[in-house]
């Protein structure tokens, strides 16, 4: 039986714990907004006037705040692959690739029928396109993780590889095979997909999709799949230490393709609910940066679901917010870049943040680096 | 390196010049496109060669680097703006000024592989993590730039590109440059050359100077360097700056010698395969270099065919599509990672952090 004390204690404990997680990323994204006002000032601008504009643009009204829920969306799915991936030991650089062509298929599912002349109900088609999506995102991620399994050959290479293919493929498919008919058309885009395929919206007038609300589900259910099945013990065994989890009996190889394929599933979903629930097409161009920041999100959650919805809405919110910042500065969009790029910065490097802080609170770190493999 | 690897790398080289040779030959004499291929391939590999031999220097001290594309897009844009600087503000002339520019472009490698520097060895970060902030600080960075000082009105360039100073001329080495048909090889761009030069440098540095014995060391054993009383941290930091400049000088190639224009994203994964070909090469400069060849007369393939484009037959048609051609460099490292070509080994401690 536990005394009174020893569950205030526990309680006390739980609460330090979560504050101690929480310390450094907030710390690290105060280090990168200071340091980014820093380089908005030399730009000619006022950071004050500029983050107030972010601010504003990200959380200033309904409107704004649907257009926040809108972009954090697909930063959630991608943030979600990054970390699964991570938490299985593999560095997924290829989230931008396995986004790209999780759309191209959705999009292909989405209009295919219709132009064939087949009506299908909304009730199978919807399942079908975005499931589509995510098979397409998945098989694109497991051949890298294959190659890894197999033959050693280091992911974070091949991912990025793979990103190059996707992207020439999907230009091909999108310039030639799969471009929009339409004599007003001039870019390199498909047809626009069936109504039957199309997720409704929530609300008519504000943008925010049921995506949103599916990220946050798949969040949990990412969480649970991680720290409640025996799946997701073996994918962290293997990510914590490879070789004890083969001497425990874990198939390491069939762990590490299946990792890849979810990570590469879950990248790909991103990819189908814009497709199927916001753009009912895809573009090409519009999935580029994704996969960087989706690697920014997970470090910056600490490959945590709860950490990750909010390192995404956070994400979500700077791009959202920025256009307001330039109509109100003249800074331009792209000085957002500079700032993820610096929180992930120090949030990498931490022992920075320690040291300006005097923090001292120790954690875990995830090793990614074991050689090149070939 | 091993003679067979050397042999696949000419086979593929082969096949590649095979392929244009067989589709030109009725318009041009299969003499001319062998020089034409080379000069093009010896060219085009040129960022691959530097990519690979900064990720040699690195490497071969015990520091993995995937930030080298990051370092290529920086020294890129910094190099080509420097270069704009020298020639519109100050009014210098355009060769000086683009000679400016390199050195600029090598500083601002050296700068970033500087933080790549502190980050792995002084804070011990992940390397593979520290190089992805590389990787994406200059991508926003130069996009930030790019944007604030081209596009906006405030800017000291008006909201304007300015009228770019050209790219560097090229330099006919004496004698070699002579050689009927084949002396167009050794006309090159001063970026190549050096390039080229160094592949033999770096060899010379790594395996016969006390400097290249202790690189090695500390990267195969730091602990057993350290008790001979070698400063492995430094060691590792003056690798990690010299790769910087390799790779500066690498983003040079793409503002300065190809094209006088930058776009964002314009390395377009380079840095990504000079990795690919660092592994080819088994962390050897020379090897390293035929490796990039490869990727180079890949690269060159899709140029010639682009020349003979109305030649290709039908049932080639795949080959007028620039995407699906330009999918070969990407399969050929996929393909070279799997170790297919036989195995490689890194130094024993590529990654590790050193603890004292």
């Amino acid at each position: 039986m536990e005394t009174p004390k020893e569950q205030t204690n526990g309680l006390i404990k739980f609460l330090r714990d979560s504050a101690n997680a929480l310390l450094i990323p907030l710390l690290a994204v105060l280090t990168a907004v200071i340091v980014g006002g820093a380089v908005i000032a030399s730009a000619g601008g006022n950071p004050f006037n500029a983050y107030l504009g972010l601010f504003e643009g990200a959380f200033g009204s309904t409107k704004a705040l649907s257009e926040t829920a809108v972009w954090s969306t697909p930063y959630i799915f991608a943030g979600l692959a990054v970390a699964l991936a991570f938490k299985g030991g593999l560095f997924n650089i290829g989230a931008e690739g396995q986004l790209a062509f999780g759309a191209v298929a959705s999009a292909l599912i989405g209009y295919l029928p219709d132009q064939m002349g087949v009506r299908i109900p909304a009730a199978i088609h919807i399942p079908l396109a975005v499931g589509g999506g995510m098979l397409a995102g998945a098989i694109w991620a497991a051949i890298p993780g294959a190659l890894k399994a197999y033959t050693g050959g280091h992911e974070v290479i091949n991912t990025i590889m793979m990103n190059y293919i996707a992207l020439n493929l999907t230009s091909f498919l999108l310039n030639g095979p799969m471009r929009d008919p339409d004599p007003l058309n001039l870019s390199a885009r498909t047809p626009e997909i069936a109504l039957s395929a199309r997720i409704p919206p929530i609300f008519a007038v504000l943008r925010i999709h049921w995506g949103f609300v599916l990220a946050l589900l798949i969040a949990v259910f990412i969480w649970w799949l991680l720290w409640k099945t025996t799946l997701g013990f073996e994918i962290r065994t293997v990510g914590l230490n490879p070789d004890a989890a083969k001497y425990a009996g874990i198939n390491v190889k069939r762990t590490t393709i299946i990792t890849m394929a979810l990570s590469g599933a879950l990248a790909g979903l991103a990819g189908a609910i814009e497709v199927t629930a916001l753009n009912y097409r895809h573009e090409l161009g519009f999935s580029s940066g994704y996969g960087f920041d989706a690697i920014a999100i997970a470090l910056l959650g600490k490959s945590n679901p709860m950490g990750i919805v909010l390192a995404s809405i956070l994400f979500g919110a700077m791009r959202n917010g920025a256009t307001r910042m330039q109509f109100l500065t003249q800074i331009p969009v792209d000085v957002i870049s500079v700032i993820q790029g610096l929180i992930l910065l120090f949030v990498a490097a931490d022992t920075i943040v320690r040291f300006i802080y005097r923090v001292r609170v120790q954690e875990e770190r995830v090793t990614l680096t074991r050689g090149w493999g070939g | 390196m091993n003679w067979r690897r050397f042999g696949v790398v000419a086979v593929v080289i082969a096949v590649l010049f095979g392929v244009v040779i067989v589709i030109g030959k009725s318009q041009t004499p299969p003499l001319i496109i062998i020089t034409s291929m080379l000069t093009t391939t010896i060219a085009v590999a040129t960022p691959l060669t530097l990519g690979a031999l900064s990720g040699i220097y690195c490497e071969r001290a015990g520091v993995v680097n995937i930030g080298i594309e990051g370092m290529m897009l920086a020294a890129a844009f910094f190099g080509w703006l420097a270069s704009l600087y020298m020639n519109s503000i100050f009014g210098f002339a355009p060769t000086p000024s683009l000679i400016i520019g390199v050195f600029a472009a090598i500083l601002s490698g050296a700068l970033f592989a500087l933080l790549h520097a502190a980050l792995s060895i002084t804070f011990k970060v992940d390397q593979i993590i520290g190089g992805t902030v590389v990787n994406i600080l200059a991508i926003g960075v130069t996009g930030f730039l790019n944007r604030q000082l081209f596009f906006e009105k405030n800017s000291i360039f008006g909201g304007n590109v300015p009228h770019a100073p050209g790219v560097l001329p090229s330099i006919r080495i004496p004698i070699l440059a002579d050689i009927p048909i084949f002396g167009g090889i050794f006309d090159q761009q001063p970026i190549t050359i050096a390039a080229v030069a160094l592949v033999f440098i770096t060899h010379y540095v790594l395996f016969y100077t006390r400097w290249g014995l202790r690189t090695r060391a500390v990267g195969e054993h730091p602990r057993a360097a350290d008790t001979v009383g070698i400063n492995v941290a430094f060691m590792r930091y003056a690798n990690v700056l010299i790769g910087g400049c390799m790779a500066g000088l690498g983003g040079a190639y793409f503002t300065l010698q190809s094209v006088s224009s930058f776009e964002p994203l314009m390395t377009n994964g380079r840095g990504f395969i000079s990795l690919a070909a660092m592994i080819f090469g088994n962390w050897s400069p020379i090897g390293s270099w035929a490796a990039s060849l490869v990727f180079g007369a890949a690269q060159a393939m899709q140029i010639n065919l682009q020349i003979f484009r109305e030649l290709i037959p039908p049932q080639w048609a795949f080959l007028q599509q620039s995407y699906i051609v330009g999918l070969a460099p990407y399969l050929l490292t996929m393909l070279i990672l799997t170790g297919v070509v036989g195995k490689t080994i890194p130094p024993a401690a590529d990654g590790q952090p050193y603890e004292k």
